[in-house]
């Protein structure tokens, strides 16, 4: 669905990303992964449209696509779930899952309706761990938090689902639950780029590995072809045996 | 039934200020008998009034996190612009008014584009603007004259009162429209299938809302006037309905219209709502503007009620009060919590401790040391409760 061609980015005189290629596929968890500094982030913000590219070019469903602001991606159907969440402690589930984007009847805000469709959404995800979707987001577990933020990205029709690190603050049993409910979005049809430095997350979840060594995309393979080591391997030297 | 109702009056975060305000109340009532009287407390909603409103506008600053500390001179310079306006130029009530207002918008609009667009922090600004109109008030009232205001109209706001027919018609009208909003939209968020507000609580807060309008009115249209032969002196003050409108309106924007939940988002995650495509910084102008245009109707009711305006109105101990107000009333000062029914309750508070403790007969001395305390109280339980909920994570 997704397609980055010959992407660079610098900051000053620091080349971040040189020549980056990439594919995300429907349907398919592509797990996005490197050491830090690796350009990871940098590569996910270009395609959010936070960060515009120097070069290079972004395919949608095969058509060139021009994302200059997080509206832009928002208008291909692109979301972002940052890892520090970016939800209102002060404000509701459903608040929180339309924010900006509230649904109103004239003036007024329409509150059932927005209500209605965040329960829907939850539901599609299979979500059942919230007590109400009134519920304050401070009143939610880490785990909660991540989900309802994974939900807001759902909500809209989006058709590519970024997740930045989301499980680097969780629990055991709370990081099996997002992992789930990564891999429901992939087979509900959505495309999905999971960043991750967690190996056991990668191998979990992921269709395909994209592997970036110090701004350079050094491997994109399955993952039932690779193993543990070689991907850690990849991630450290930029090479692997028996890896082209 | 029981347990329900009890439940939602636990989490309502005006609680600790509605009991305080029943405890001074019946401590004064006891005391001083005279405290429960028709005059003084019609004599208590003008008092209050003022700060009541400036407290309003500063629930929507402090919501966002921001002060602003110049609301009070700020008012005292709208009141000086009215005054002028109504006195040397001798223009009509509502052209004056209205040039008052737009003042405090204005205002508003500079302060909010400091503090967003120039990015220096709201206290630095909002100080300096505090002293510079003390200058304004006495530049504009050359060097501290004192204007009276004998409009016959802006004096009625403070000064006059409604027919009694018309309090308890008003009265009867607000609860009932009350009613109306509250039971539809409950009927048709069930009639979607989604959480609803159970009836009891909302017959509850019907009942409630209907008790303390009657109580309100029935007593305030009681004979006040020591001699009612010769002035008879009843009725609702007129500044009542005022300030009922103006919280009327400011809960409907805050509650019911994206703008009001954009303001709640910025003052809770500026980074989120940012991200979530607000414009940050028109929010955060727009707060600024509220405030100082409501300063600015909290002039005229100072004005109104002195009859006059001299370069200390709106300065002393309003700014502090109405501070104190919101947040004894329950709004944060670290942003994102608050409502505008907190600045009536917290303004209430207020106007019950400096009317009270004036007949005890105590100085102006002990009255600022105690509101002084009741405003630590207040801001302690905030950042308390501020406290625990971030250990819960």
């Amino acid at each position: 669905m997704l397609e980055v061609r010959g992407i660079n980015k610098s900051f000053g005189a620091v080349h971040v990303l040189r020549d980056v290629g990439m594919k995300a596929g429907t349907g398919e968890v592509t797990a996005l992964v490197g050491d830090n500094g690796a350009g990871k982030s940098t590569l996910v913000k270009c395609i959010g449209g936070i960060y515009s590219v120097d070069g290079g070019e972004i395919l949608i469903d095969g058509e060139p696509a021009t994302i200059h602001s997080p509206r832009d991606a928002a208008g291909y159907g692109i979301e972002i779930v940052y890892q520090d969440l970016a939800l209102c402690d002060n404000l509701d589930i459903v608040q929180n899952m339309f924010l900006g984007r509230e649904r109103k009847s004239g003036l007024v805000l329409d509150e059932p309706s927005m209500e209605q469709l965040a329960a829907q959404t939850l539901e599609t995800l299979a979500v059942r761990t919230v007590a109400t979707v009134r519920q304050p987001v401070s009143s939610l577990s880490g785990g909660q938090r991540q989900t309802v933020a994974i939900a807001k990205a759902v909500l809209w029709n989006s058709r590519l689902v970024i997740l930045d690190e989301p499980t680097a603050a969780l629990g055991v049993q709370q990081t099996a639950q997002v992992l789930e409910l990564v891999r429901r979005l992939a087979d509900n049809g959505l495309a999905v780029i999971l960043i991750s430095h967690n190996m056991n997350d990668v191998f979990a979840v992921s269709d395909r590995i994209a592997a970036l060594y110090l701004g350079q995309m050094v491997a994109q393979v399955k993952t039932t072809d690779v193993t543990h080591a070689q991907v850690v391997e990849l991630i450290t030297s930029g090479k692997s045996e028996g890896i082209k | 039934m029981i347990g329900t109702m009890l439940g939602a009056i636990k989490r309502s975060p005006a609680v600790p200020a509605l009991a305080g305000l029943v405890v001074l109340c019946t401590v004064f009532s006891i005391m001083r008998p005279r405290f429960f009287t028709a005059g003084n407390l019609a004599n208590l909603t003008t008092q209050g009034a003022q700060i009541t409103v400036i407290a309003m506008g500063l629930v929507f600053v402090l919501l966002l996190g921001e002060i602003d500390l110049s609301a009070g001179f700020a008012s005292g310079v709208c009141a000086g612009v009215l005054a002028v306006s109504l006195a040397r130029y001798h223009l009509p009530w509502y052209f004056s008014a209205l040039v008052a207002v737009v003042t405090g918008t204005l205002i508003g609009f500079l302060l909010g584009y400091l503090v967003a667009k120039i990015g220096i922090p709201s206290f630095v600004v909002t100080l300096a603007a505090f002293l510079a109109f003390q200058g304004v008030a006495l530049l504009l009232l050359e060097e501290g004259k004192n204007i009276s205001v004998r409009e016959p109209i802006i004096v009625a706001i403070a000064n006059r009162n409604l027919y009694p027919w018309l309090g308890w018609a008003l009265g009867g009208f607000g609860v009932l429209a009350f009613a109306a909003v509250q039971f539809l939209s409950a009927a048709r968020r069930r009639a979607k299938g989604v959480t609803a507000e159970r009836w009891q609580i909302t017959l509850t807060k019907v009942i409630v809302l209907a008790v303390l309008t009657g109580g309100i009115v029935f007593v305030l249209n009681e004979e006040r006037s020591a001699n009612p032969l010769f002035a008879s002196l009843k009725g609702v003050p007129i500044v009542v309905p005022i300030v009922v409108v103006l919280v009327v309106l400011w809960t409907f924007v805050l509650r019911r219209t994206a703008y009001g939940r954009h303001l709640y988002a910025v003052g809770g995650n500026r980074e989120a709502a940012r991200r979530a495509g607000i414009n940050v910084d028109r929010i955060r102008i727009s707060a600024f503007v509220i405030c100082s245009t409501m300063a600015a109707i909290g002039g005229i009711i100072a004005a109104s009620r002195a009859n006059s305006v001299d370069p200390n109105t709106g300065g002393s101990n309003v700014l502090l009060y109405a501070v104190g107000a919101a947040v004894i009333g329950g709004t944060s000062l670290f942003g994102g919590k608050g409502r505008v029914i907190d600045a009536v309750i917290g303004g209430l508070v207020v106007a019950v401790i400096e009317n009270g403790m004036s007949l005890m007969n105590y100085g102006a001395g002990i009255k600022y040391v105690v509101t002084g305390i009741v405003l630590l109280l207040a801001a302690g339980v905030d950042a308390l409760s501020r406290k625990r909920t971030d250990a819960d994570r």
